[in-house]
């Protein structure tokens, strides 16, 4: 038998493309006759467009149209009598600005240069009203939608009564995705009813499901492509207004046309992780006993969409505690809508948990460690599920050796190295282990290769890698002979890539394809060739790429070749099934980090970070280990440097570019332990994987403030953790 | 950005007569910063003179002075020999800014001349009196965590970002330039100016004026010398607060001192005061204490920038400490 690719170290298939610059990202192509588009932006925050004046841009060499409201070809998907503002915003649509940054037209022409160039002859006259970008300044307007119940277990407030509690607010600013790719689109109508996209896109079949409605085409007629994509994190889990101009203008000049956003645009135009104010409440017994959890959320959304995400539910279910409530509103500010950052909400919502728990920990005088075994849940409390699996005290053990836990002193402030301050800290993240609807189709050739194809994404993670190693597992073909092929909207459908579920539902399909496969081979075998014709399929063995009965080995390509089938594809769906009803599924991840922090000047340096994964089966460690330290420095910014700052009077971004926005480079980036259970989860899926995408993140930034604490003493609730608040 | 013709003349007179003939005509060095503006509508020059053929890349020692050509890069002077030798608090400073990748395309010069990181002046939406004066300041009760903490103006708060000038004026430098009406030497510290009611002027350069280089005189700082940075992440970030200290001591007594800092004024702020304290004492952290006190004095500060007095006091305390290891 063949050594089982899965739990294998094994490079990227793409790898080589990659780093030799011939994967194809969505701006690389260059349909016939492309043009190129900039967007003209508005520098107010709420108002009217009063008057738009292109005549300049018009004249500008090369330019070929400017496209706004007041020329847009008629929308068949925006003639909706009364429309619903929380609809989304609708490009082009009419003259209202709801926030700074908004695109009011489009200008296209024959280089990029002169699109950006006439993008600044535009004249947009406005009539400005009264915006407001400031979440403090709207807080006695948070309301809730019917997405957002409030959730009870117990007694509402319980941590009041508690012998020893606490309560605090802690705050995360907005957080904007800037993965090195800028987003756009290149739009090409074919035909007047033919639409072709190359997108940068998490799911090539929800932009063809967004599109179908607003240009009532029928899905047939929308080819979207996006076989690679430079990070996206969750931003391009949704098609922007940005692409709809975009597909709105190529529409008007009938000739395709490429729009990349500039690095300022990512600010306003693909959402972020919106701002949150949090308030925890918790109280334990004197000996480490929860008693109390309340949580409470306020996060901002934009005027015309709600957006909502899982802040508070962590608070729900990470501990055994008898009573909490949480309560999640939203507040509506002049930006453009939020959109899912990786770890989403439960970021966010594990920040101030963790924290939480650590300064209840110091209240105590208890090791964290030792509070959090304390409550830890061996049952789904907020579900009364049993889990699929759990093996989070493995994880707090693994994670605790690496990092030297024991060197920490209880007291802070006490250990020094070199005159910096040392302080160690800890914090766990979950999330829920998803298993979604996928089809594969499986198509083996005569040759005895193999080409599997969903229309999954892979938005960095390695999916085609980990896919390989799952078909080949499945079927015993060498993984050199498969080819997994995604992001093309004519595949079979697949969900988007978020949510750390693509491993769980497009590897189940792939598994199960796989299986058909088989099952296909061993009926044409029973059927047609002698050897195995007495048989029964369920009879025929599968080995290594061949069928087995007795002493007797076919090749699968010799099935092939001898009924003279020059392929056999088979194509199959895979869901989850009742046993969602019966487990509660979640992966879980554990973060320890030793933090220097300097007395004099408050500048903070992650000197070692150890995290430890609890997500099932780990199909590639190679891939796994990159996915968990991408996390990492994705919380190393949370923690540590990453907010976009408003000028409130405005309603303007201040620090929009990559020299003000501090993204942490490989100087923040310290030595990371990467630790796995590695241990397949028996109920999930065929692979026992659960995911691993987002607890990478998820808890991390505690880690870091609660190392902080033990280093200064110095509790900072407002992320990030900037030397000037330890000054 | 605006249509501009380009020339790259190569002499000195060439360029100059290029600059002197067209109003809006710019300089164009590496380009690090000029670009950056000109993408950001900030300027719009019609025509750029490109430097790069002069023959002002150089680094030499005569008479124990120190001469850098104006178009030598960031990265060449820290990494020189005689830079690392006789300087080495301007080494520190180089490698302190920006990126590996900057500062190979970055001249001293160039350096010398980079604007203000201040968001308004970028963001041509916003008022700002620096960029079109008479627009007001939009750091002033904007966003000015980054800004001024010793000599602003009512019209203007922005800081001088580099690294490079704080470490030239603690050694005091000179900056050579050659113009229309001949060649003149201009002292460091009156190189740059503060805002008064002219913040669109960052210098005391005249019009058509070229930088040709800079010279250092010898200095005995060579062994206790520390530039240090703070900043919001490790690496490739502006100064919240940068501080050049440089120590002559023998006998355990500070013979002379040198101090600067980056990050907190509209030039670099050197700390002549401070600098007197220190003299004849020896290097004590108490003593490092009352300079940072007296350095600080003047400190006024904004709506989000008042950590920069403690910060800065900290700062120097911390440098004075390195620089003299004790
Ligand atoms: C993202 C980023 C981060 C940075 N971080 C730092 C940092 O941390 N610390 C730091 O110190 N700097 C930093 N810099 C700034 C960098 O040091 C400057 O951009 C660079 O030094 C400018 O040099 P240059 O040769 O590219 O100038 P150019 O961009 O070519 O020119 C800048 C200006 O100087 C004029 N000029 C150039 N040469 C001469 C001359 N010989 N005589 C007269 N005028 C001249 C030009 O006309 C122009 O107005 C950063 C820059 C960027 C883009
Ligand atoms: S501080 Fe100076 S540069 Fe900044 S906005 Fe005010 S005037 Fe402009």
């Amino acid at each position: 038998m063949k050594k089982q690719a899965v739990g294998q170290s094994m490079d990227r298939v793409d790898g080589r493309l990659k780093v030799t610059g011939g994967a194809r990202y969505f701006a690389d192509h260059q349909p016939e006759g492309m043009l190129y588009a900039a967007l003209v932006c508005s520098p107010i925050s709420s108002g009217r467009i009063t008057a738009i004046d292109a005549t300049r841009a018009l004249r500008a060499p090369g330019v070929a149209d400017v496209v706004s409201h007041l020329n847009v070809p008629p929308i068949p998907g925006y003639k909706v009598e009364n429309p619903n503002p929380k609809q989304g915003l609708k490009i082009f649509y009419d003259d209202r600005i709801y926030s700074n940054g908004q695109p009011v037209a489009i200008v296209v022409a024959n280089t990029l240069e002169r699109a950006v160039y006439a993008a600044t002859l535009v004249k947009v006259t406005y009539a400005q009203e009264v915006h407001q970008t400031d979440m403090a300044g709207s807080i006695d307007k948070a309301f809730q939608n019917k997405n957002m119940k409030d959730y009870q277990r117990g007694e509402a407030d319980a941590w009041k009564k508690a012998p020893v509690s606490l309560e605090a607010e802690y705050n995360i600013p907005i957080e904007v995705h800037n993965p090195m790719e800028l987003a756009g689109i290149i739009a090409h109508w074919e035909t007047p009813d033919k639409l072709t996209l190359y997108a940068k896109t998490q799911g090539v079949k929800s932009v063809q499901q967004s599109l179908k409605t607003l240009f009532q085409l029928p899905e047939s007629q929308i080819t979207v492509h996006s076989q690679f994509v430079g990070g996206a994190f969750g931003m391009a889990l949704r098609i922007w207004p940005m692409e709809v101009a975009t597909i709105i203008a190529a529409r008007k000049i009938r000739k395709p046309i490429k729009l990349v956003l500039t690095r300022k645009d990512m600010f306003t135009l693909v959402g972020y992780r919106p701002a949150a104010k949090q308030r925890i409440g918790i109280g334990a017994t004197a000996d480490g006993k929860l008693t109390g959890i309340t949580h409470e959320a306020i996060a901002n959304t934009s005027p015309y969409e709600d957006f909502t995400e899982a802040i508070v539910n962590m608070s729900r279910m990470m501990y055994a505690c008898p009573n909490v409530n949480t309560h999640y509103q939203l507040v509506s500010l002049n930006l453009s809508t939020p959109v899912w950052m990786r770890g989403p909400g439960e970021a966010t919502g594990a920040f101030a948990l963790e924290s939480a728990i650590d300064e209840l920990a110091h209240q105590l005088h208890m090791d964290p460690l030792q509070l959090r075994l304390i409550n830890h849940a061996d049952t789904d409390p907020e579900k009364n599920l049993p889990y699929s699996s759990k093996y989070l005290k493995e994880a707090y053990e693994m994670g605790a050796a690496k990092i030297g836990w024991q060197q920490r002193s209880q007291t802070p402030g006490k250990l020094e190295e070199n005159g910096w301050l040392v302080g160690y800290g800890m914090s766990s993240g979950v999330f829920g282990a998803g298993r979604g609807r996928a089809t594969a189709s499986a198509t083996l050739k005569a040759d005895g290769s193999l080409v599997i194809r969903s229309a999954a994404a892979d938005i960095g993670p390695g999916t085609a890698t980990a896919m390989v190693q799952i078909a080949a597992d499945a079927t015993g073909i060498d993984v050199k002979k498969i080819k997994f092929l995604l992001g093309e909207s004519e595949y079979p459908e697949a969900p988007r890539q978020g949510g750390s579920s693509t491993v769980s539902t497009v590897g189940s399909a792939v598994n199960d394809v796989c299986r058909n496969l088989q099952q296909k081979l061993g009926e044409l075998a029973t059927a047609n060739i002698p050897a195995f014709k007495d048989l029964k399929v369920e009879n025929i063995q599968h080995e290594d790429g061949q069928l087995v009965a007795g002493n007797t080995r076919l090749d699968y390509a010799a099935v092939l070749q001898q009924q003279q089938l020059p392929e056999l594809m088979v194509t199959t769906t895979s869901q989850a099934g009742d046993e969602r009803k019966q487990y509660a599924m979640y992966s879980f991840s554990v973060h320890f980090t030793k933090v220097h922090v300097h007395p004099a000047t408050g500048v903070v340096r992650i000197k070692h970070i150890v995290s430890v994964a609890d997500s099932g089966t780990v199909v590639n460690t190679k891939t796994a280990r990159s996915q968990m330290i991408g996390g990492v420095v994705g919380g190393i910014g949370m923690a540590l440097t990453e907010e976009a700052l408003i000028d409130h009077r405005f309603g303007r971004y201040v620090n929009n570019n990559y020299a003000d926005y501090h993204v942490p480079v490989n100087a923040d980036t310290p030595p990371t332990d990467v630790l796995f259970i590695n241990k397949k989860d028996p109920v999930i899926n065929p692979m026992g994987a659960k995911g691993m995408g987002e607890i990478a993140l998820i808890g991390f930034a505690a880690a870091v403030s609660n190392a902080v604490f033990n280093a200064t003493g110095k509790r900072v609730r407002d992320l990030p953790i900037t030397p000037d608040k330890l000054i | 950005m605006n249509q501009f013709s380009y020339v790259r003349p190569a002499s000195q007179q060439a360029a100059i007569d290029a600059i002197t003939r067209d109003s809006s005509a710019r300089f164009i060095a590496g380009g690090t910063n000029l670009l950056d503006l000109m993408k950001n509508g900030v300027l719009a020059p019609e025509k750029l003179v490109d430097i790069n053929r002069l023959p002002l890349r150089n680094i030499t020692l005569n008479n124990n002075i120190l001469h850098i050509g104006a178009l030598t890069l960031n990265s060449e002077v820290a990494a020189h020999p005689l830079i690392k030798t006789h300087h080495p608090l301007l080494s520190q400073a180089l490698l302190a800014g920006a990126s590996q990748q900057l500062r190979n395309m970055a001249t001293t010069g160039g350096n010398m001349m980079q604007r203000t990181r201040c968001s308004y002046f970028y963001d041509t939406t916003m008022p700002c009196n620096k960029r079109t004066p008479g627009s007001g300041c939009g750091a002033i009760g904007g966003v000015n965590r980054m800004h001024a903490i010793f000599g602003a103006s009512d019209q203007c708060i922005a800081v001088h970002p580099s690294d490079m000038c704080i470490a030239l004026v603690a050694l005091d430098a000179t900056v050579l330039v050659a113009g229309p009406k001949g060649n003149r030497r201009i002292p460091f510290g009156e190189f740059h100016r503060l805002p008064g009611n002219t913040p669109d002027q960052d210098n005391n350069l005249g019009k058509g004026e070229l930088i040709t280089g800079i010279e250092i005189p010898h200095s005995p700082f060579t062994n206790h010398v520390y530039y240090l940075k703070v900043r919001d992440r490790a690496s490739y970030a502006f100064a919240l607060v940068s501080v050049a200290a440089a120590l002559d001591i023998s006998n355990n007594t500070i013979r002379d001192a040198r101090l600067a800092m980056g990050g907190v004024a509209h030039k670099p702020w050197r700390l002549h005061e401070a600098e007197k304290t220190l003299i004849g004492k020896t290097p004590t952290v108490e003593n490092f204490r009352i300079a940072a006190t007296v350095a600080t004095q003047s400190a006024r500060t904004y709506q989000h920038n008042a950590f920069k007095v403690p910060m800065a006091q900290n700062s120097i305390v911390t440098a004075l400490q390195k620089a003299a290891a004790v």
